[in-house]
Protein backbone atom coordinates (compact mmCIF):
# COMPACT_ATOMS: atom_id res chain seq x y z
CA UNK A 1 0.00 0.00 0.00
CA UNK A 2 1.29 3.40 -0.94
CA UNK A 3 -1.09 5.75 0.81
CA UNK A 4 -1.77 3.94 4.07
CA UNK A 5 1.00 2.93 6.44
CA UNK A 6 0.08 0.14 8.83
CA UNK A 7 1.12 0.89 12.41
CA UNK A 8 -0.23 -2.05 14.39
CA UNK A 9 -0.30 -5.81 13.94
CA UNK A 10 -3.89 -5.93 12.74
CA UNK A 11 -3.11 -3.34 10.08
CA UNK A 12 -0.04 -5.39 9.05
CA UNK A 13 -2.23 -8.41 8.53
CA UNK A 14 -4.67 -6.46 6.38
CA UNK A 15 -1.81 -5.22 4.20
CA UNK A 16 -0.48 -8.76 3.84
CA UNK A 17 -3.90 -9.93 2.73
CA UNK A 18 -4.04 -7.11 0.21
CA UNK A 19 -0.68 -8.14 -1.21
CA UNK A 20 -1.89 -11.73 -1.57
CA UNK A 21 -4.97 -10.58 -3.42
CA UNK A 22 -3.07 -8.40 -5.83
CA UNK A 23 -0.69 -11.12 -6.94
CA UNK A 24 -1.51 -13.84 -9.43
CA UNK A 25 -1.75 -17.43 -8.35
CA UNK A 26 1.18 -19.31 -9.90
CA UNK A 27 2.52 -22.84 -9.70
CA UNK A 28 4.74 -23.63 -6.73
CA UNK A 29 4.17 -20.18 -5.33
CA UNK A 30 5.16 -20.77 -1.76
CA UNK A 31 8.45 -19.26 -0.65
CA UNK A 32 11.21 -19.72 -1.65
CA UNK A 33 10.03 -19.79 -5.23
CA UNK A 34 9.73 -22.06 -7.00
CA UNK A 35 8.73 -24.09 -4.00
CA UNK A 36 9.31 -27.73 -4.91
CA UNK A 37 7.82 -29.99 -2.24
CA UNK A 38 10.03 -32.69 -0.78
CA UNK A 39 10.05 -35.74 -2.97
CA UNK A 40 8.56 -33.97 -5.95
CA UNK A 41 10.36 -33.71 -9.25
CA UNK A 42 9.42 -31.54 -12.13
CA UNK A 43 10.77 -33.37 -15.12
CA UNK A 44 9.13 -35.93 -17.36
CA UNK A 45 12.17 -37.76 -18.64
CA UNK A 46 11.42 -40.60 -19.02
CA UNK A 47 8.70 -40.17 -16.39
CA UNK A 48 8.44 -38.04 -13.35
CA UNK A 49 9.76 -40.77 -11.10
CA UNK A 50 13.25 -39.40 -10.77
CA UNK A 51 15.04 -37.70 -7.97
CA UNK A 52 16.57 -34.28 -8.03
CA UNK A 53 19.74 -35.70 -9.60
CA UNK A 54 17.90 -37.47 -12.41
CA UNK A 55 18.20 -40.97 -10.90
CA UNK A 56 15.93 -43.07 -8.75
CA UNK A 57 18.18 -43.56 -5.74
CA UNK A 58 16.98 -40.51 -3.92
CA UNK A 59 13.25 -40.97 -4.17
CA UNK A 60 11.67 -40.31 -0.84
CA UNK A 61 8.73 -42.64 -1.44
CA UNK A 62 8.22 -45.89 -3.33
CA UNK A 63 7.32 -44.96 -6.89
CA UNK A 64 3.81 -46.37 -6.57
CA UNK A 65 3.13 -44.14 -3.66
CA UNK A 66 3.98 -41.10 -5.70
CA UNK A 67 1.02 -41.66 -7.96
CA UNK A 68 -1.26 -40.78 -5.11
CA UNK A 69 0.97 -38.12 -3.64
CA UNK A 70 0.89 -36.26 -6.87
CA UNK A 71 -2.65 -37.07 -7.87
CA UNK A 72 -4.36 -36.28 -4.57
CA UNK A 73 -2.22 -33.91 -2.60
CA UNK A 74 -0.51 -32.01 -5.38
CA UNK A 75 -2.04 -31.17 -8.72
CA UNK A 76 0.66 -29.25 -10.50
CA UNK A 77 2.88 -29.51 -12.37
CA UNK A 78 3.51 -33.25 -12.55
CA UNK A 79 1.87 -35.09 -15.35
CA UNK A 80 -0.94 -36.83 -13.55
CA UNK A 81 -4.60 -36.26 -13.95
CA UNK A 82 -6.19 -33.46 -11.98
CA UNK A 83 -7.94 -34.88 -8.95
CA UNK A 84 -9.45 -31.57 -7.85
CA UNK A 85 -11.34 -30.36 -10.89
CA UNK A 86 -11.70 -32.81 -13.76
CA UNK A 87 -10.67 -36.34 -13.00
CA UNK A 88 -11.80 -37.07 -9.49
CA UNK A 89 -12.41 -40.76 -10.35
CA UNK A 90 -9.20 -41.31 -12.30
CA UNK A 91 -7.88 -43.79 -9.73
CA UNK A 92 -11.25 -45.32 -8.88
CA UNK A 93 -10.26 -48.69 -10.33
CA UNK A 94 -6.82 -48.67 -8.86
CA UNK A 95 -7.19 -49.60 -5.21
CA UNK A 96 -3.66 -50.92 -4.79
CA UNK A 97 -1.20 -49.21 -7.09
CA UNK A 98 1.30 -52.10 -7.15
CA UNK A 99 -1.41 -54.49 -8.44
CA UNK A 100 -3.93 -52.33 -10.20
CA UNK A 101 -1.74 -49.79 -11.99
CA UNK A 102 -2.85 -51.12 -15.36
CA UNK A 103 -6.29 -49.70 -14.66
CA UNK A 104 -4.94 -46.19 -14.68
CA UNK A 105 -5.89 -44.82 -18.04
CA UNK A 106 -5.13 -41.81 -20.14
CA UNK A 107 -7.30 -38.81 -19.60
CA UNK A 108 -9.11 -37.37 -22.58
CA UNK A 109 -10.10 -33.84 -21.81
CA UNK B 1 -10.91 -9.90 -5.43
CA UNK B 2 -14.01 -7.70 -5.35
CA UNK B 3 -12.81 -5.53 -2.56
CA UNK B 4 -9.58 -4.74 -4.35
CA UNK B 5 -11.38 -3.79 -7.53
CA UNK B 6 -12.41 -0.19 -7.91
CA UNK B 7 -16.17 0.11 -8.21
CA UNK B 8 -17.56 2.26 -10.89
CA UNK B 9 -21.17 2.27 -9.75
CA UNK B 10 -22.53 3.37 -6.42
CA UNK B 11 -21.41 6.08 -4.04
CA UNK B 12 -18.58 6.20 -1.56
CA UNK B 13 -18.85 7.29 2.03
CA UNK B 14 -16.46 7.11 4.96
CA UNK B 15 -16.16 3.78 6.74
CA UNK B 16 -16.53 3.39 10.49
CA UNK B 17 -13.46 4.98 12.02
CA UNK B 18 -11.96 7.29 14.56
CA UNK B 19 -9.49 9.82 13.19
CA UNK B 20 -6.75 11.27 15.30
CA UNK B 21 -3.59 13.32 14.94
CA UNK B 22 -0.26 12.42 16.44
CA UNK B 23 3.21 13.83 15.77
CA UNK B 24 1.54 16.20 13.27
CA UNK B 25 0.30 13.31 11.17
CA UNK B 26 -3.20 12.05 10.48
CA UNK B 27 -4.11 8.52 11.58
CA UNK B 28 -7.23 6.38 11.47
CA UNK B 29 -8.40 3.74 13.89
CA UNK B 30 -10.61 1.43 11.84
CA UNK B 31 -13.42 0.03 13.89
CA UNK B 32 -14.30 -3.05 11.87
CA UNK B 33 -10.81 -4.48 12.41
CA UNK B 34 -9.12 -2.59 15.22
CA UNK B 35 -6.40 -1.65 12.73
CA UNK B 36 -4.42 1.60 12.88
CA UNK B 37 -3.08 3.27 9.74
CA UNK B 38 -1.10 6.44 9.20
CA UNK B 39 -2.56 8.36 6.25
CA UNK B 40 -0.73 10.23 3.57
CA UNK B 41 -2.03 13.59 2.35
CA UNK B 42 -4.16 12.07 -0.39
CA UNK B 43 -5.89 9.54 1.84
CA UNK B 44 -6.53 12.24 4.39
CA UNK B 45 -7.95 14.50 1.67
CA UNK B 46 -10.35 11.77 0.51
CA UNK B 47 -11.70 11.37 4.04
CA UNK B 48 -12.09 15.17 4.31
CA UNK B 49 -13.91 15.26 0.97
CA UNK B 50 -16.34 12.55 2.13
CA UNK B 51 -16.94 14.14 5.48
CA UNK B 52 -20.25 15.76 4.54
CA UNK B 53 -21.25 14.15 1.26
CA UNK B 54 -21.13 10.91 -0.66
CA UNK B 55 -19.41 10.82 -4.03
CA UNK B 56 -19.62 8.54 -7.05
CA UNK B 57 -16.46 6.87 -8.26
CA UNK B 58 -16.14 9.27 -11.19
CA UNK B 59 -16.62 12.33 -8.97
CA UNK B 60 -14.09 11.13 -6.42
CA UNK B 61 -11.54 10.38 -9.13
CA UNK B 62 -12.20 13.79 -10.65
CA UNK B 63 -11.75 15.45 -7.26
CA UNK B 64 -8.36 13.77 -6.94
CA UNK B 65 -7.38 14.66 -10.51
CA UNK B 66 -8.21 18.29 -9.69
CA UNK B 67 -5.76 18.21 -6.80
CA UNK B 68 -2.96 17.00 -9.04
CA UNK B 69 -3.21 13.20 -8.90
CA UNK B 70 -2.80 11.19 -12.05
CA UNK B 71 -5.56 8.74 -12.82
CA UNK B 72 -3.72 5.54 -11.92
CA UNK B 73 -2.65 6.92 -8.59
CA UNK B 74 -6.17 8.15 -7.84
CA UNK B 75 -7.58 4.69 -8.62
CA UNK B 76 -4.93 3.08 -6.42
CA UNK B 77 -5.74 5.36 -3.55
CA UNK B 78 -9.45 4.62 -3.76
CA UNK B 79 -8.76 0.89 -4.01
CA UNK B 80 -6.57 0.94 -0.92
CA UNK B 81 -9.11 2.86 1.13
CA UNK B 82 -11.86 0.51 0.01
CA UNK B 83 -9.82 -2.54 0.88
CA UNK B 84 -9.28 -1.48 4.49
CA UNK B 85 -12.89 -0.23 4.84
CA UNK B 86 -11.65 3.33 5.25
CA UNK B 87 -14.28 4.15 2.66
CA UNK B 88 -17.25 1.99 1.76
CA UNK B 89 -19.47 1.85 -1.29
CA UNK B 90 -23.22 1.46 -1.25
CA UNK B 91 -22.82 -0.76 -4.30
CA UNK B 92 -21.30 -3.41 -2.08
CA UNK B 93 -23.65 -5.12 0.27
CA UNK B 94 -21.99 -5.11 3.69
CA UNK B 95 -21.23 -8.48 5.17
CA UNK B 96 -23.95 -9.57 7.54
CA UNK B 97 -22.88 -8.77 11.08
CA UNK B 98 -22.03 -11.88 13.00
CA UNK B 99 -24.72 -12.91 15.42
CA UNK B 100 -23.54 -13.51 18.98
CA UNK B 101 -21.94 -16.87 18.88
CA UNK B 102 -21.12 -19.00 21.82
CA UNK B 103 -17.61 -20.34 21.61
CA UNK B 104 -17.35 -24.10 21.33
CA UNK B 105 -17.86 -26.05 24.54
CA UNK B 106 -14.21 -27.04 24.51
CA UNK B 107 -12.96 -23.43 24.37
CA UNK B 108 -9.64 -23.72 26.18
CA UNK B 109 -9.44 -22.45 29.72
CA UNK B 110 -6.37 -20.32 30.40
CA UNK B 111 -6.83 -19.09 33.93
CA UNK B 112 -8.69 -19.77 37.13
CA UNK B 113 -9.24 -17.29 39.91
CA UNK B 114 -9.38 -19.24 43.16
CA UNK B 115 -11.25 -17.41 45.89
CA UNK B 116 -9.49 -19.32 48.61
CA UNK B 117 -11.46 -17.52 51.28
CA UNK B 118 -14.44 -15.20 51.38
CA UNK B 119 -13.31 -13.81 54.74
CA UNK B 120 -11.50 -10.51 55.12
CA UNK B 121 -9.74 -8.80 57.99
CA UNK B 122 -10.51 -5.36 56.59
CA UNK B 123 -13.90 -3.76 56.13
CA UNK B 124 -13.35 -1.36 53.24
CA UNK B 125 -16.57 0.57 52.98
CA UNK B 126 -16.83 0.34 49.18
CA UNK B 127 -16.11 -3.39 48.86
CA UNK B 128 -18.11 -5.09 46.11
CA UNK B 129 -18.07 -8.33 48.05
CA UNK B 130 -19.24 -7.03 51.41
CA UNK B 131 -20.46 -3.46 50.82
CA UNK B 132 -23.92 -2.14 50.00
CA UNK B 133 -23.84 -3.33 46.41
CA UNK B 134 -22.75 -6.87 47.17
CA UNK B 135 -24.18 -9.67 45.08
CA UNK B 136 -22.47 -12.50 46.98
CA UNK B 137 -24.68 -14.79 49.05
CA UNK B 138 -22.12 -16.56 51.23
CA UNK B 139 -24.52 -17.56 54.02
CA UNK B 140 -24.20 -21.25 54.86
CA UNK B 141 -21.27 -21.76 52.48
CA UNK B 142 -17.69 -22.64 53.40
CA UNK B 143 -15.58 -19.66 54.45
CA UNK B 144 -12.28 -21.22 53.43
CA UNK B 145 -11.54 -23.35 50.40
CA UNK B 146 -10.59 -26.91 51.28
CA UNK B 147 -7.46 -28.54 49.92
CA UNK B 148 -9.67 -31.05 48.16
CA UNK B 149 -11.55 -28.33 46.26
CA UNK B 150 -8.30 -26.53 45.47
CA UNK B 151 -6.68 -29.66 44.08
CA UNK B 152 -9.77 -30.45 42.05
CA UNK B 153 -9.52 -26.90 40.65
CA UNK B 154 -5.91 -27.40 39.62
CA UNK B 155 -6.79 -30.70 37.93
CA UNK B 156 -9.75 -29.02 36.23
CA UNK B 157 -7.55 -26.19 34.94
CA UNK B 158 -4.86 -28.52 33.61
CA UNK B 159 -7.45 -30.69 31.92
CA UNK B 160 -9.41 -27.84 30.35
CA UNK B 161 -6.29 -26.02 29.18
CA UNK B 162 -4.66 -29.09 27.65
CA UNK B 163 -2.94 -28.17 24.42
CA UNK B 164 -2.13 -24.65 25.57
CA UNK B 165 1.41 -23.73 26.55
CA UNK B 166 0.77 -22.26 29.93
CA UNK B 167 -1.99 -21.97 32.46
CA UNK B 168 -2.45 -19.43 35.21
CA UNK B 169 -3.90 -19.41 38.70
CA UNK B 170 -4.78 -16.19 40.48
CA UNK B 171 -5.41 -16.37 44.21
CA UNK B 172 -8.10 -14.06 45.45
CA UNK B 173 -10.32 -13.43 48.46
CA UNK B 174 -11.71 -12.10 50.74
CA UNK B 175 -8.24 -11.49 51.95
CA UNK B 176 -6.16 -14.09 50.15
CA UNK B 177 -3.46 -14.35 52.81
CA UNK B 178 -5.99 -15.40 55.45
CA UNK B 179 -5.64 -18.79 53.78
CA UNK B 180 -1.93 -18.69 52.98
CA UNK B 181 -1.41 -22.26 54.07
CA UNK B 182 -3.74 -23.45 51.33
CA UNK B 183 -2.13 -21.11 48.82
CA UNK B 184 1.26 -22.67 49.52
CA UNK B 185 -0.08 -26.19 49.22
CA UNK B 186 -1.85 -25.36 45.96
CA UNK B 187 1.26 -23.82 44.40
CA UNK B 188 3.33 -26.87 45.24
CA UNK B 189 0.63 -29.28 44.09
CA UNK B 190 0.01 -27.38 40.85
CA UNK B 191 3.73 -27.19 40.02
CA UNK B 192 4.04 -30.91 40.59
CA UNK B 193 0.98 -31.77 38.47
CA UNK B 194 1.95 -29.39 35.67
CA UNK B 195 5.54 -30.65 35.74
CA UNK B 196 4.38 -34.25 35.41
CA UNK B 197 2.49 -33.26 32.26
CA UNK B 198 5.39 -31.21 30.88
CA UNK B 199 3.36 -28.04 31.27
CA UNK B 200 4.11 -24.69 32.87
CA UNK B 201 1.84 -22.87 35.25
CA UNK B 202 2.01 -19.30 36.54
CA UNK B 203 0.60 -17.72 39.66
CA UNK B 204 -0.44 -14.36 40.99
CA UNK B 205 -2.36 -13.08 43.93
CA UNK B 206 -4.21 -10.02 45.08
CA UNK B 207 -3.89 -8.94 48.67
CA UNK B 208 -4.48 -6.01 51.00
CA UNK B 209 -0.92 -6.56 52.33
CA UNK B 210 -1.89 -6.49 56.00
CA UNK B 211 -0.83 -10.09 56.61
CA UNK B 212 2.46 -10.19 54.70
CA UNK B 213 5.30 -11.76 56.66
CA UNK B 214 8.94 -12.44 55.83
CA UNK B 215 8.11 -16.09 55.34
CA UNK B 216 5.27 -15.30 52.93
CA UNK B 217 7.35 -12.78 50.99
CA UNK B 218 10.18 -15.30 50.62
CA UNK B 219 7.74 -17.91 49.33
CA UNK B 220 6.16 -15.51 46.83
CA UNK B 221 9.54 -14.48 45.49
CA UNK B 222 10.93 -18.00 45.35
CA UNK B 223 7.84 -19.28 43.50
CA UNK B 224 7.74 -16.27 41.16
CA UNK B 225 4.23 -15.31 42.14
CA UNK B 226 3.01 -11.95 40.82
CA UNK B 227 1.55 -9.70 43.48
CA UNK B 228 -1.15 -7.06 43.14
CA UNK B 229 -1.79 -4.97 46.22
CA UNK B 230 -5.17 -3.31 46.61
CA UNK B 231 -4.44 0.07 48.14
CA UNK B 232 -5.60 3.61 47.71
CA UNK B 233 -2.55 5.82 48.32
CA UNK B 234 -0.82 7.80 51.05
CA UNK B 235 -2.09 7.53 54.67
CA UNK B 236 -4.86 10.12 54.52
CA UNK B 237 -6.39 8.52 51.39
CA UNK B 238 -5.71 4.88 52.24
CA UNK B 239 -7.25 5.25 55.70
CA UNK B 240 -10.39 6.93 54.44
CA UNK B 241 -12.09 3.73 53.33
CA UNK B 242 -9.57 0.89 53.61
CA UNK B 243 -10.21 0.29 57.28
CA UNK B 244 -10.50 -2.47 59.87
CA UNK B 245 -13.90 -3.31 61.27
CA UNK B 246 -13.10 -1.00 64.19
CA UNK B 247 -12.73 1.87 61.74
CA UNK B 248 -8.98 2.05 62.18
CA UNK B 249 -7.03 2.75 59.01
CA UNK B 250 -4.69 0.16 57.52
CA UNK B 251 -1.85 2.29 56.17
CA UNK B 252 0.42 2.05 59.19
CA UNK B 253 0.09 -1.74 59.17
CA UNK B 254 0.84 -2.26 55.51
CA UNK B 255 3.57 0.31 54.92
CA UNK B 256 6.52 -1.58 56.47
CA UNK B 257 5.24 -4.82 54.93
CA UNK B 258 5.06 -3.27 51.47
CA UNK B 259 8.57 -1.92 51.71
CA UNK B 260 9.82 -5.40 52.55
CA UNK B 261 7.75 -6.99 49.82
CA UNK B 262 9.07 -4.62 47.17
CA UNK B 263 12.65 -4.91 48.38
CA UNK B 264 12.72 -8.69 48.72
CA UNK B 265 10.39 -9.98 45.99
CA UNK B 266 12.44 -9.50 42.83
CA UNK B 267 11.10 -12.18 40.51
CA UNK B 268 7.82 -10.61 39.40
CA UNK B 269 6.35 -7.14 39.04
CA UNK B 270 4.61 -5.77 42.10
CA UNK B 271 1.53 -3.82 41.12
CA UNK B 272 -0.76 -1.50 43.05
CA UNK B 273 -4.43 -1.37 42.18
CA UNK B 274 -6.17 1.80 43.34
CA UNK B 275 -9.91 2.23 43.73
CA UNK B 276 -10.99 5.82 43.17
CA UNK B 277 -13.86 7.02 45.35
CA UNK B 278 -15.38 10.30 46.47
CA UNK B 279 -12.53 12.29 48.03
CA UNK B 280 -9.94 9.80 46.79
CA UNK B 281 -9.38 11.28 43.36
CA UNK B 282 -5.94 12.76 43.81
CA UNK B 283 -4.53 10.55 41.07
CA UNK B 284 -1.15 12.19 40.68
CA UNK B 285 -0.40 12.38 44.37
CA UNK B 286 -1.44 8.73 44.76
CA UNK B 287 0.70 7.70 41.78
CA UNK B 288 3.76 9.55 43.08
CA UNK B 289 3.41 8.02 46.49
CA UNK B 290 2.94 4.46 45.29
CA UNK B 291 5.49 4.58 42.48
CA UNK B 292 8.18 6.88 43.84
CA UNK B 293 7.87 6.65 47.63
CA UNK B 294 6.92 2.98 48.01
CA UNK B 295 8.47 1.69 44.78
CA UNK B 296 5.64 -0.25 43.10
CA UNK B 297 6.54 -1.21 39.55
CA UNK B 298 3.12 -0.44 38.16
CA UNK B 299 0.07 1.41 39.41
CA UNK B 300 -3.42 1.07 37.94
CA UNK B 301 -6.55 3.02 38.79
CA UNK B 302 -10.26 2.30 38.48
CA UNK B 303 -13.29 4.20 39.73
CA UNK B 304 -15.27 2.26 42.33
CA UNK B 305 -17.99 -0.08 41.06
CA UNK B 306 -21.34 0.94 42.49
CA UNK B 307 -25.05 1.08 41.79
CA UNK B 308 -24.95 4.82 41.13
CA UNK B 309 -26.51 5.74 44.47
CA UNK B 310 -23.64 5.44 46.91
CA UNK B 311 -22.09 8.23 48.92
CA UNK B 312 -18.61 6.97 48.07
CA UNK B 313 -19.15 7.19 44.32
CA UNK B 314 -17.38 9.85 42.26
CA UNK B 315 -19.68 12.44 40.72
CA UNK B 316 -19.28 13.76 37.17
CA UNK B 317 -17.08 16.71 38.09
CA UNK B 318 -14.95 14.34 40.14
CA UNK B 319 -14.56 12.14 37.09
CA UNK B 320 -13.54 15.12 34.96
CA UNK B 321 -10.88 15.88 37.53
CA UNK B 322 -9.71 12.25 37.46
CA UNK B 323 -9.52 12.28 33.69
CA UNK B 324 -7.51 15.52 33.67
CA UNK B 325 -4.96 13.90 35.97
CA UNK B 326 -4.97 10.72 33.89
CA UNK B 327 -4.03 12.89 30.92
CA UNK B 328 -1.16 14.42 32.83
CA UNK B 329 0.19 10.97 33.67
CA UNK B 330 -0.43 9.87 30.09
CA UNK B 331 1.76 12.74 28.85
CA UNK B 332 4.43 11.54 31.22
CA UNK B 333 4.03 7.99 29.88
CA UNK B 334 4.63 9.34 26.36
CA UNK B 335 7.72 11.30 27.42
CA UNK B 336 9.11 8.15 28.98
CA UNK B 337 8.34 6.09 25.88
CA UNK B 338 10.04 8.61 23.61
CA UNK B 339 13.11 8.33 25.81
CA UNK B 340 12.81 4.57 25.59
CA UNK B 341 11.79 4.10 29.21
CA UNK B 342 8.89 2.16 30.69
CA UNK B 343 6.44 4.15 32.77
CA UNK B 344 4.43 2.57 35.55
CA UNK B 345 0.97 3.96 34.79
CA UNK B 346 -0.69 0.72 33.82
CA UNK B 347 -3.93 2.29 32.57
CA UNK B 348 -1.92 3.46 29.55
CA UNK B 349 0.29 0.38 29.30
CA UNK B 350 -2.69 -1.99 29.17
CA UNK B 351 -4.39 -0.08 26.38
CA UNK B 352 -1.18 0.31 24.39
CA UNK B 353 -0.71 -3.46 24.59
CA UNK B 354 -4.17 -3.95 23.09
CA UNK B 355 -3.56 -1.34 20.41
CA UNK B 356 -0.33 -3.04 19.33
CA UNK B 357 -2.30 -6.22 18.66
CA UNK B 358 -5.33 -4.47 17.24
CA UNK B 359 -7.67 -6.47 19.43
CA UNK B 360 -11.30 -6.59 18.40
CA UNK B 361 -13.21 -8.06 21.29
CA UNK B 362 -16.39 -10.08 21.17
CA UNK B 363 -16.57 -9.79 24.95
CA UNK B 364 -15.13 -7.18 27.30
CA UNK B 365 -12.86 -9.67 29.04
CA UNK B 366 -12.11 -13.36 29.36
CA UNK B 367 -14.76 -14.03 32.01
CA UNK B 368 -16.63 -17.22 31.16
CA UNK B 369 -14.31 -17.77 28.17
CA UNK B 370 -10.69 -18.44 29.07
CA UNK B 371 -11.17 -17.47 32.69
CA UNK B 372 -13.43 -18.73 35.46
CA UNK B 373 -13.74 -17.99 39.15
CA UNK B 374 -13.95 -20.71 41.80
CA UNK B 375 -15.58 -19.93 45.14
CA UNK B 376 -14.48 -21.51 48.44
CA UNK B 377 -17.32 -24.03 48.04
CA UNK B 378 -16.16 -25.00 44.53
CA UNK B 379 -18.89 -23.14 42.64
CA UNK B 380 -17.74 -21.86 39.26
CA UNK B 381 -18.51 -18.29 38.27
CA UNK B 382 -17.57 -16.05 35.33
CA UNK B 383 -14.85 -14.37 37.42
CA UNK B 384 -13.86 -13.56 41.00
CA UNK B 385 -16.36 -10.71 41.15
CA UNK B 386 -19.26 -13.15 40.91
CA UNK B 387 -17.92 -15.48 43.57
CA UNK B 388 -20.53 -16.90 45.91
CA UNK B 389 -23.35 -15.18 44.00
CA UNK B 390 -26.02 -17.86 43.60
CA UNK B 391 -27.57 -16.13 40.60
CA UNK B 392 -24.33 -16.31 38.63
CA UNK B 393 -22.93 -19.79 39.16
CA UNK B 394 -21.73 -21.50 35.99
CA UNK B 395 -21.45 -24.98 37.42
CA UNK B 396 -19.32 -26.62 40.09
CA UNK B 397 -15.73 -27.78 40.11
CA UNK B 398 -16.90 -31.37 40.73
CA UNK B 399 -19.21 -31.51 37.70
CA UNK B 400 -17.66 -28.93 35.40
CA UNK B 401 -19.14 -26.04 33.46
CA UNK B 402 -22.90 -25.69 33.12
CA UNK B 403 -22.92 -25.05 29.36
CA UNK B 404 -26.45 -23.62 29.24
CA UNK B 405 -25.71 -21.01 31.86
CA UNK B 406 -22.41 -20.20 30.27
CA UNK B 407 -24.06 -19.78 26.90
CA UNK B 408 -26.64 -17.44 28.42
CA UNK B 409 -23.93 -15.38 30.08
CA UNK B 410 -21.81 -15.15 26.94
CA UNK B 411 -24.72 -14.35 24.60
CA UNK B 412 -25.77 -11.48 26.84
CA UNK B 413 -22.25 -10.17 27.13
CA UNK B 414 -21.44 -10.30 23.40
CA UNK B 415 -20.72 -6.84 22.04
CA UNK B 416 -23.14 -7.23 19.16
CA UNK B 417 -25.95 -7.86 21.65
CA UNK B 418 -25.39 -4.40 23.12
CA UNK B 419 -27.40 -1.93 21.09
CA UNK B 420 -25.63 1.23 22.19
CA UNK B 421 -22.21 -0.17 21.31
CA UNK B 422 -23.08 -0.56 17.63
CA UNK B 423 -22.47 3.11 16.86
CA UNK B 424 -19.43 3.52 19.11
CA UNK B 425 -15.95 3.57 17.61
CA UNK B 426 -14.34 2.38 20.86
CA UNK B 427 -16.17 -0.95 20.93
CA UNK B 428 -13.30 -3.14 19.66
CA UNK B 429 -11.46 -2.38 22.91
CA UNK B 430 -14.32 -1.82 25.35
CA UNK B 431 -17.02 -4.23 24.16
CA UNK B 432 -19.43 -2.67 26.64
CA UNK B 433 -17.27 -2.91 29.74
CA UNK B 434 -17.20 -5.05 32.88
CA UNK B 435 -20.00 -7.65 33.20
CA UNK B 436 -20.01 -7.24 36.98
CA UNK B 437 -20.15 -3.46 36.87
CA UNK B 438 -23.08 -3.72 34.45
CA UNK B 439 -24.92 -6.08 36.76
CA UNK B 440 -24.44 -3.87 39.80
CA UNK B 441 -25.48 -0.77 37.88
CA UNK B 442 -28.23 -2.07 35.59
CA UNK B 443 -29.15 -5.50 36.92
CA UNK B 444 -27.96 -7.21 33.71
CA UNK B 445 -24.48 -8.46 32.92
CA UNK B 446 -25.24 -7.84 29.24
CA UNK B 447 -26.00 -4.13 29.63
CA UNK B 448 -23.47 -1.69 28.17
CA UNK B 449 -21.86 0.40 30.91
CA UNK B 450 -23.35 3.63 29.62
CA UNK B 451 -22.22 5.66 32.62
CA UNK B 452 -18.63 5.64 31.41
CA UNK B 453 -18.95 5.69 27.61
CA UNK B 454 -17.73 9.28 27.20
CA UNK B 455 -14.93 8.58 29.57
CA UNK B 456 -13.81 5.46 27.70
CA UNK B 457 -13.90 7.23 24.35
CA UNK B 458 -11.81 10.12 25.64
CA UNK B 459 -9.35 7.76 27.23
CA UNK B 460 -9.08 5.56 24.14
CA UNK B 461 -8.47 8.65 22.02
CA UNK B 462 -5.69 9.72 24.38
CA UNK B 463 -4.05 6.31 24.19
CA UNK B 464 -4.37 6.28 20.38
CA UNK B 465 -2.58 9.62 20.17
CA UNK B 466 0.18 8.31 22.41
CA UNK B 467 0.39 5.21 20.24
CA UNK B 468 0.56 7.26 17.05
CA UNK B 469 3.27 9.53 18.43
CA UNK B 470 5.42 6.62 19.61
CA UNK B 471 4.91 4.81 16.29
CA UNK B 472 6.41 7.81 14.49
CA UNK B 473 9.05 9.00 16.93
CA UNK B 474 10.24 5.81 18.61
CA UNK B 475 8.83 2.74 16.82
CA UNK B 476 11.46 0.44 18.37
CA UNK B 477 9.92 1.15 21.74
CA UNK B 478 6.64 -0.45 20.66
CA UNK B 479 8.50 -3.56 19.55
CA UNK B 480 10.31 -3.81 22.85
CA UNK B 481 7.09 -3.13 24.70
CA UNK B 482 5.31 -5.90 22.78
CA UNK B 483 8.13 -8.34 23.49
CA UNK B 484 8.12 -7.46 27.16
CA UNK B 485 4.37 -7.92 27.41
CA UNK B 486 4.61 -11.21 25.56
CA UNK B 487 2.66 -9.85 22.58
CA UNK B 488 5.11 -10.58 19.81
Amino acid sequence: MKHLRPVNKKADRIVQTAALMEEDVVALQQQPRPHVPMGCTLSFSPGWEVDAGGGTAGLCQPVERDIYDCYVTCFWPVQVADHVNYSSDWAANCAVATKDWRNLDLVFP
Amino acid sequence: MTSMTALTSGHYRRGEMHEFQAADQPFVYLVSAGAIFALDEGAHAVLRRLEHEQLSHADLVQALLDTGYDRTDAEDLIRELLFVNGIVSDAVRPAIALAPQTPPADFPLQALVLNITNQCNLACTYCYEFGDDKIATPRGKPKYMSLETARASVDFLLEKSAGANGAHITFFGGETLMNFKLLRDVVLYAREQAGAKGRTIGFSLTTNATLLTDEIIAFLSEQEIGVTVSMDGPPDLQDKRRVYKSGKGSYAVIEPRLRKLIAQHRTRAITARVTLTDGVTDVIRIYRHLKDDLGFHEVGFAPVTNSGERDYMIDDSGMDDVLAQFHELADEWLEHALRGQMHGFSNVSETIGELIQGVNKSHPCGAGLGLLGVSPSGDLSPCHRFTDADTHTLGHISIGIDQDKRQDFLSRGHVSAKYECQSCWARPLCAGGCHHEAFVRYGDTGHANLHYCDWIRQWTDTCLRIYGAVSVQNPEFLERFAARKGLS
